[in-house]
C-alpha cells in the first residue's frame, strides 16, 4: 500500500504558494490579483492540515477554519474595494491606481 | 490507507492526480487572459484541494473548501467580474516585461529554496489516528472548548466585514 510522504504534500503548497506569488507579482488585473491571494492562503491551508495530518492532532484543523472565515471577509471587503475603486477611475488596473504616489 | 467508498484506495493513487488538478487550474488561472477562465480554472484548482483535503483525512474542512471557496467566494468573485463589464479592451495584454520576469523567477526562486526545508521530515504518514479525527464532532469540540474566544472574535471580524463592504461598495449612503 503506497503512501504518499509529508514533503510531497508540502512541495504541492509550496508550487501553489508560488504561483499565487507570481500572480501577485506578474499579472494588472486587480482580481487575478485577489484570486493570487485565495490561492496562497490555500497553500497555507494545505500546509497546515498535512502537518496535523503527520502529528495527529486537530489544532491545524482549527487555523485551517480560520484561515477559511478571514478569506471570506477578505474577499467582501476586497471586492467591494474593487468596486469602488472602478466606480472612480475605470479601471482596476494596478499599475493604472496610483494615485498615491503623486 | 484511507477507506474510501468502501474500498481501500491507495493514496498515491488520488494524491498525483489531484496534485496535478490543483497545479494545472493554478497555473491556468495565473496564464488565462480573461479573468472569467481566470476564475474558472481556480475554481478547478479549489477542487483538488478539497480532494486533497479528505485524502488527509480533513472532512470538514474539505466540506468548508467546497462551500466557502468553491461556491461563495468565487461566486462573489465572477459577479464582481460581470457587474464591472470590462471588455476587450481592458483585457491583459500578454507581454514579458522586467517586472514580470522578476516576479516569474521569484515566485520560481521562492519554490526551489522552499525544499530545502524538506530535509529530515518523515517519510510516511501515521496510518493509526484518533476517532473521528478531523470529523464535525472533533474539530467542533475544539473550537467550542479551548479555541472559543478567537471563534467568537471570527463572529466580530465578519459582522465588521459585512457592514464594511456595503459601506465601501455602495455609491450613497
Amino acid at each position: 500500500m503506497a503512501t504518499v510522504p509529508l514533503a510531497h504534500y508540502l512541495a504541492l503548497a509550496s508550487a501553489l504558494f508560488a504561483v499565487g506569488f507570481a500572480a501577485v507579482l506578474i499579472r494588472r488585473s486587480a482580481i487575478v490579483v485577489f484570486m493570487g491571494v485565495e490561492l496562497m492562503l490555500n497553500a497555507a491551508n494545505l500546509t497546515f492540515l498535512s502537518f496535523s495530518r503527520a502529528h495527529g492532532v486537530l489544532e491545524g484543523h482549527v487555523v485551517a477554519f480560520f484561515v477559511i472565515a478571514v478569506a471570506a471577509a477578505e474577499a467582501a471587503i476586497g471586492l467591494a474595494i474593487m468596486i469602488a475603486v472602478f466606480r472612480n477611475r475605470k479601471t482596476i488596473n494596478v499599475d493604472e491606481v496610483d494615485a498615491l504616489k503623486y | 490507507m484511507t477507506p474510501l467508498l468502501g474500498v481501500l484506495v491507495s493514496e498515491s493513487l488520488l494524491f498525483y492526480p489531484l496534485a496535478l488538478l490543483a497545479v494545472g487550474g493554478a497555473l491556468s488561472m495565473l496564464l488565462a487572459r480573461n479573468p472569467i477562465y481566470a476564475a474558472m480554472s481556480l475554481v478547478l484548482a479549489f477542487f483538488g484541494l478539497a480532494g486533497l483535503y479528505v485524502l488527509l483525512s480533513a472532512e470538514l474542512i474539505a466540506a468548508l473548501q467546497i462551500i466557502v471557496y468553491a461556491g461563495a467566494i468565487m461566486v462573489l468573485c465572477m459577479f464582481v467580474i460581470m457587474l464591472l463589464n470590462l471588455g476587450e479592451a481592458d483585457l491583459e495584454v500578454p507581454k514579458i516585461t522586467l517586472g514580470s520576469a522578476v516576479g516569474g523567477a521569484t515566485a520560481l526562486i521562492f519554490w526551489c529554496f522552499s525544499w530545502l526545508l524538506f530535509e529530515g521530515l518523515p517519510d510516511a504518514l501515521p496510518t493509526a489516528l484518533p476517532e473521528g479525527f478531523g470529523q464535525v464532532a472533533a474539530v467542533g469540540k475544539l473550537l467550542y472548548t479551548q479555541f472559543i474566544l478567537p471563534f467568537e472574535a471570527t463572529s466580530v471580524l465578519l459582522l465588521a466585514a459585512i457592514v464594511g463592504a456595503v459601506v465601501v461598495a455602495k455609491a450613497k449612503i
